[in-house]
């Protein structure tokens, strides 16, 4: 039986039934679920009691989808916004994604663009229905009545609220064909506070490393120090007996400690000793990796993108511009590190986790115990950020739950496997290191004439489920994207592509490709606007003619950012721009050098098109949190093998920007009618280019390396 | 037995001593507000009050807290003036760090009412947030001290 079909016979029996199957609502305490008998739909129920739940089949992970998406259901359900609550959807086909096939998956910065119609058709339906029961029981025709803030309004001063009818409205027929309102928007638009800080500021928020379940244990993974190590053998003597322990058990992802809490199972992971077969993952360090790297970005790649002939023109040119570009590995480190419930029974098993990926995550951990997809149940909690990492193209912290839960089997209790900091900083899934390779000339106006590009990296999508539906004649396009389909206009533009092999296992990162392209595009034609002797905001607006969009956001981020207006000495500024996820964006950096010689961001700009909005303050809350992830990005952050171990752990390591190193930031939102574009991601690819160009500007130093730091500086400096 | 009190209340607790607070309150007494983060003191999201101060409870041993009184997120009300300020800001992304955010202003305004900008810096830099809220959890610092809130983060 589909979900619609359960939903539509619950709804015939009573609200009794619909009662029983209530969805999990990731807040502790929460009220106990609504007597809903009006469910015309997955996405929403109304209650006896005028509540108005939302259900929303995207993960929430800071990103204000808990809001956002019951704005868009409610802005055409006309109900009372104060009655709205959200719950998590479970994974069923109806909460797939709208556009990505039959998957559901947050992700790709699409859940208000791919849910847009989906729910404002829901919550459209659903007024229909509302207001065809009221009409029925007034006997009057339906255009006669209209629905409002929650009551529907009849003639002669007639009115019943939607909970008064919701009994009635569920016996009608679903319209096939709902009209959307017309007229002025009462939600949309508006920055309606988030249905669930409340529940984030008093604790109450459960993410997934907060369930719990009665008798549930708790493992820790000893993983290979290396990628693609496996267990030679071990001895666990020493670590069961460590009060508390109870088990120790052997599965693909490494040798498991189940014990009774967290603590004594990390004690019990100190005292093992095992014996591990390195492999070839003993050999990969990154400073041999850079030079192979550097070696190919010399030799032809796979064409990515060819107008004119950029090799043909580069030869002749009088004077030519060559110059490498790096970035390296990145950890998401999402602030909750990786962690996933299982409860493993005969014939079911109970997966409670904060995930991004909950389809391929629950085909992965029916293989492994031995399942049908249909038996096992994926519960969203809370994301404690995801920025990727939570939809595992490996499903890595899934898979090794359910490994864990399997070998554990005997026990018969649930088991919640924890990530420490340092286990979730070195068990990979990293941003790909990048190598770019940039050859241009000018012509006689200075303008760029030819731009031959090669990037070297791993490919995110090969060797996983997705590599037949996105590598195309050997293209990733999440490699290439960002240079591939620059908006300059350059005549000669050549754009190609290394894709090598190693263990190290790479994942999207908040922005994918964007966050090593725009650094180098942006980057290198600020360069070319110095050497031409431009002014590097007037050069990218001649080159974007015929690109009214990006233009736009350029200007505008010009202008509030005061380009072009004094600065107290040693101060500069640079800009940047980019569109990705179907949006554009501008920064204006303002940076100087510390007393140490560090890149002190003093303000950055922000100006973003991202077409029709949902909520503006969500969307400026999003340009400050990936402004700060991009600094992160642009001044501290690196992942390194040395012998093939990861040579950081923890955030002394591997920092991140803190409060003291925070700019301040500004974000204009331009008003447009365009369709939706994404919004968690855009705003990281141009923060460390407009930082890069804002230290040119203020020293003369040019990095073309990141992270930024006091050394690279220095040296650069020193260079001229 | 470690006897200790939590949001008012006493507790007792059969644990070895060494055992982190962090993992006795959120295990034990199933308080899972004061968040595992890196378990290093480097990140804030564990922050509680022991005695008035704020601590790491992921490197504090509960054998510590003996006869102490601790508070978390959850012992703080909800109509305090850092809960309120941190709501009208809508300074929460993930959420998952803002409870050690919380107990670290609440702390900083009990010293000190009305904090500079420097204040501020001082005592939240040991406050990781990977969401970037830094700005609007300075404002909402500045609004619960009563000052007027400045746009655009700092």
């Amino acid at each position: 039986m589909s979900r619609r079909q359960f939903v539509k016979s619950s709804v015939l029996a009573g609200g009794g039934l619909l009662l029983a199957c209530h969805l999990p609502f990731y807040v502790r305490d929460a009220a106990a679920a609504v007597d809903a008998v009006f469910a015309p739909n997955a996405y929403l129920r109304i209650g006896t009691d005028d509540s108005v739940t939302i259900i929303v089949n995207k993960s929430e992970m800071g990103q204000g989808v808990y809001t956002s998406l019951p704005m868009l259901l409610a802005e055409e359900l006309c109900c009372d916004w104060k009655r709205v609550t959200f719950q998590a959807s479970p994974v069923a086909p109806e909460y797939n994604h709208a556009q990505f096939g039959p998957i559901m998956v947050t992700g790709g910065s699409t859940s208000v663009r791919s849910e847009w119609d989906r729910l404002s058709l829901a919550g459209a339906a659903a007024r229909e229905m509302l207001i065809a029961a009221a009409a029925q029981q007034w006997q009057v025709d339906p255009s006669a009545c209209r629905a409002e803030n929650g009551v529907v309004l009849g003639p002669g001063g007639k009115q019943s609220s939607f909970g008064k009818l919701a009994a009635n409205a569920s016996k009608l027929p679903v319209p096939k064909e709902p009209k959307l309102k017309s007229g002025a928007k009462k939600l949309l638009g508006k920055s309606l506070h988030r249905l669930d800080s409340p529940a984030k500021i008093n604790g109450k928020a459960v993410f997934g490393i907060d369930v719990t379940a009665p008798g549930m244990l708790t493992a820790v993974i000893a993983r290979p120090p290396v990628f693609g190590g496996k267990v030679s053998s071990f001895d666990a003597t020493r670590a069961l007996a460590v009060p508390g322990v109870k088990q120790v058990v052997v599965v693909e992802a490494g040798v498991a400690v189940i014990a009774d809490g967290y603590w004594p199972a990390v004690q019990g992971r100190k005292l093992l000793e095992i014996v591990w077969d390195e492999g070839e993952g003993a050999k990969v360090s990154t400073p041999a990796m850079r030079e192979e790297y550097a070696r190919l970005s010399a030799t032809p790649g796979v064409v990515a993108r060819k107008d004119g002939d950029a090799p043909a023109v580069l030869a002749k040119a009088a004077k030519r511009f060559e110059v490498e570009y790096e970035v390296p590995y990145l950890a998401h480190a999402p602030m909750e590190p990786l962690n996933c419930f299982v409860d493993l029974k005969k014939e079911s098993c109970r997966i409670r986790t904060g995930t991004q990926f909950q389809t391929v995550d629950r085909g992965a951990a029916a293989r492994i115990v031995g399942l049908n997809p249909e038996q096992v149940t994926i519960e969203t909690t809370f994301l404690g950020g995801g920025f990727g990492r939570r939809a595992c193209t490996g499903s890595d912290f899934v898979s090794e739950a359910a490994q864990v839960a399997k070998a554990a089997r005997v026990m018969k209790q649930p088991v919640k496997v924890i990530r420490s900091r340092e286990d979730d900083m070195r068990a990979g899934y990293y941003r790909p290191m990048w190598y770019d390779r940039v050859m241009a000339c000018l012509d006689a106006k200075g303008m760029p004439l030819a731009w031959h590009h090669r990037i070297v990296g791993q490919s995110i999508i090969a060797g996983t489920l997705f590599e037949q539906a996105m590598i195309k004649d050997g293209i990733d396009d999440t490699s290439v994207e960002g240079a591939a389909n620059t908006p300059y206009a350059i005549p000669n533009l050549q754009v190609e592509l290394h894709s090598p092999k190693n263990p190290v296992p790479v994942l999207w990162w908040r922005s994918v490709g964007h966050s090593h392209t725009a650094f180098v595009m942006e980057s290198f034609l600020d360069e070319l606007a110095h050497a031409a002797g431009k002014d590097p905001y007037q050069y990218r607006r001649k080159l974007l003619a015929g690109h009214p969009r990006t233009s736009k956001v350029l200007e505008t981020a010009a202008k509030k950012g005061d380009w072009g207006k004094p600065l107290p000495a040693g101060h500069g500024r640079g800009i940047a721009v980019h569109e990705s996820f179907g949006s554009f964006i501008a920064q204006v950096a303002e940076v100087s050098l510390d007393n140490r010689g560090n890149i002190k961001v003093h303000r950055i700009v922000c100006a973003i098109d991202c077409g029709r909005i949902v909520n503006p303050d969500t969307i400026k809350a999003q340009m400050e949190s990936a402004i700060t992830f991009g600094l992160t990005a642009a001044l501290y952050g690196a992942i390194t093998l040395k012998d093939g171990r990861v040579e950081q752990g923890n955030f002394d390591g591997y920092p991140l920007v803190r409060m003291q190193a925070m700019p301040k930031v500004e974000v204009h939102i331009i008003k447009s009618s365009e369709p939706p574009g994404g919004v968690g991601e855009p705003g990281v690819p141009p923060t460390a280019p407009a930082v890069a160009n804002a230290l040119f500007a203020a020293t003369g130093a040019r990095l073309r390396s990141l992270p930024m730091t006091a050394e690279k500086i220095k040296s650069a400096v020193k260079r001229g | 037995m470690i006897v200790f009190n939590v949001n008012g209340k006493e507790r007792r607790v059969d644990v070895s001593p060494d055992t982190p607070l962090l993992w006795v309150l959120r295990e034990k007494l199933e308080l899972t507000g004061s968040k595992f983060g890196c378990g290093e003191g480097l990140c804030g999201a564990c922050t509680v009050h022991i005695d008035g101060h704020p601590q790491r409870s992921c490197i504090t041993p509960v054998g510590d807290v003996q006869g102490k009184k601790v508070v978390t997120i959850e012992g703080v009300p909800e109509n305090h003036p850092v809960k309120k300020a941190w709501l009208a800001q809508e300074v929460s992304q993930c959420g998952y760090c803002q409870p050690g955010q919380i107990m670290s202003a609440v702390a900083l305004l009990e010293k000190k009412p009305q904090p500079t900008d420097a204040d501020i810096d001082s005592a939240m830099s040991g406050n990781l947030c990977r969401c970037g809220t830094y700005g609007r959890i300075r404002r909402a610092i500045h609004a619960a001290g009563g000052k007027p809130a400045a746009k655009g983060g700092k």
